[in-house]
């Protein structure tokens, strides 16, 4: 398998702010990949970095995608490698409509005829925004903001898709629908580079596995056996190992996960 | 009953040139949220190139109108890319400051190489010529300025509704990040922008300089735009448009019924009043972000 994308030993400041502390992985081509780790850890700021969405960062270190150095460039010349990125707390255009936010979405595109048709395919994904092709983003409710974000970023036909926490304040059955089309664009043939909340989920429908700290990676891996991991199922899925009264080990759910 | 039609009539053509400058700040402050205080002399320095062609290289109107807006966009152009775009860590205050200092400079250049009186434009409508419908006096200037401001608008209206460079540097105004993660570079529509907004405010000044040509003739259209912009919202184009044409006829009727005097100064107590009573502008619409 090759890596679509390689990022080797970045290092990101905000000012003085270390945020990133030599972070490596790779995301290989067709995959799902998910990052994870708690708030704070970093994990919006790798992906920001790779989109060159932080002035002047990273400060040391290469991105690759498919083979080729992107770092330092502007964000539209990383847009144009096909790379599309659903950003944290979706970032619509308060006052374009859903049709004018997918053909913003296929900026970068010529071909007329292929725009439409996909414009199509995301209506067949989130039929609800088809009920509001003519109306506002501003608004529309948060869920279907966050299927907008998702159907601006396939629009240009990706790719690699790079999300960040997809699934931030939808309700459980959105979540499990949102991760159902995830999936369903992967199988299409695009790659899947994954932020996460809720490791749960992103385990289960990725391949690998990366958990951030501090702005390092701790631990990386097959998702199911991240899955599976005493360590990961304690700090990120929520599940205490202890020893019960009758001296054998049980697994309990020590906090709901949000 | 004539006189009120009358001054109407005066009121809205004068509106159109307030309209224009309105519109153009609007454009602006929408995508670089900073109020432009040179764009009256931008208007200024093209109104007299326009009239260097036409006099010192006896140009014809057309071709010389036709150099001028190319100019006004060049320079709006090159006013972006050339100073605001290398303003560090910019913030509003020191935009505002940076737009002065370029208001400044091109008073004092148009003062320096055309000199302070008052000149004439070789415009082929003087400011006399006048139609005369029903005992009504209308002059031809005020009908070219009209129909000019309206055409601009409609144009304007359609560039900025149906095409995708318009819906590009609407979304870019909307949400800065977001424009730059589908492909669009931010930077040059911020460019193109101040391009267009100077033009539009050209055609204000070429039509404002039949009548007054001399360094502060975009004093008061200038600031009558601005006005008119607070008035509608600052970014709203339709609001600013409204808000310019109400000065205007407000203001020529007070002048003809109350004071002539105090004429020019009615547009500061409206806005005042606007500024107290509903700071957001007449036309002003909000949405909440979700979360
Ligand atoms: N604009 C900024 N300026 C300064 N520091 C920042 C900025 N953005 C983030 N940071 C810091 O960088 C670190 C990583 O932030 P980041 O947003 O990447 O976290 P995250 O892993 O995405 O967290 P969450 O799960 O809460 O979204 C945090 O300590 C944060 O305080
Ligand atoms: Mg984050």
């Amino acid at each position: 398998m090759t890596a679509l994308l390689e990022v080797k030993n970045i290092e990101t400041y905000y000012d003085l702010v270390y945020a990133i502390r030599g972070a490596s992985f790779a995301v290989e081509e067709g995959s799902i990949t998910a990052i994870l780790g708690n708030n704070g850890a970093g994990k919006s700021t790798i992906l920001k970095t790779i989109m060159a969405l932080i002035k002047d960062q990273p400060e040391k270190g290469v991105i690759e995608f498919d083979g080729v150095p992107i770092q330092n460039r502007d964000t539209d010349e990383i847009v144009r490698k096909g790379i599309a990125y659903v950003p944290e707390g979706r970032e619509i255009f308060e006052e374009l409509t859903v049709h004018e936010h997918l053909l913003m979405g296929a900026y970068l595109r010529k071909d007329t005829p292929g725009v439409k048709q996909d414009i199509e395919k995301v209506f067949a994904y989130f039929p609800v925004l088809k009920q509001r092709t003519h109306q506002w983003a501003g608004t529309l409710s948060g869920g279907e903001q966050q299927m907008l974000a998702i159907g601006r970023a396939l629009m240009l036909r990706p790719r690699l898709m790079i999300l960040d926490e997809p699934s931030l304040g939808l309700s459980p059955i959105l979540v499990k629908e949102i991760f159902a089309i995830i999936r369903e664009i992967n199988l299409t043939g695009t790659t899947i580079l994954l932020v996460e909340q809720n490791a749960n989920m992103a385990l289960s429908i990725s391949g690998t596995g990366l958990i951030l700290e501090n702005g390092r990676f701790v631990m990386k891996g097959n998702s199911t056996d991240l899955l599976e991991d005493k360590d990961v199922k304690e700090f990120y899925l929520g599940i205490k190992s202890e020893t019960s009264a009758k001296g054998y080990q049980r697994w309990k759910r020590k906090k709901a996960w949000r | 009953m004539i006189d009120f039609i009358q001054m109407i009539v005066s009121g809205i053509a004068v509106g159109s040139s307030y309209a224009l400058m309105g519109l153009a700040m609007v454009i602006i402050y929408k995508t670089s949220e900073v109020p432009n205080f040179a764009q009256g002399e931008m208007a200024l320095i093209s109104s007299f190139f326009a009239m260097m062609l036409l006099t010192s290289f006896h140009l014809s109107v057309y071709l010389a109108f036709f150099f001028t807006l190319v100019f006004a966009v060049l320079l709006g152009c090159f006013l972006e890319f050339a100073i605001l775009r290398r303003a560090k860590e910019p913030n509003v205050l020191g935009m505002i400051v940076i737009t002065i200092g370029i208001e400044m400079i091109l008073l004092g250049f148009v003062s320096w190489k055309f000199g302070a009186e008052q000149k004439t434009m070789p415009f082929p409508i003087g400011p006399y010529d006048s139609l005369i419908i029903r005992d009504i006096f209308i002059s031809k200037l005020e009908v070219l300025t009209l129909v000019a401001a309206l055409l601009l608008m409609i144009v304007l209206f359609l560039f900025f509704k149906f095409t995708k460079l318009g819906l590009a540097m609407k979304a870019t105004q909307q949400n800065r990040v977001a424009a730059q993660i589908v492909g669009i570079r931010t930077n040059r529509i911020l460019m193109i922008t101040w391009g267009i907004s100077s033009l539009v405010g050209a055609v204000a000044g070429l039509l404002i300089s039949p009548t007054i040509m001399h360094p502060y003739m975009m004093w008061d259209p200038m600031l009558k735009g601005f006005a008119a912009a607070v008035m509608g919202g600052m970014t709203s184009l339709p609001g600013a448009v409204v808000a310019a044409y109400l000065l205007g006829i407000i203001e020529n009727l007070f002048g003809g019924y109350v004071s002539i005097e105090f004429k020019t100064v009615v547009a500061f107590v409206i806005i005042v009043l606007v500024l107290c009573i509903r700071p957001s502008g007449l036309f002003a619409r909000h949405y909440v972000k979700k979360v």
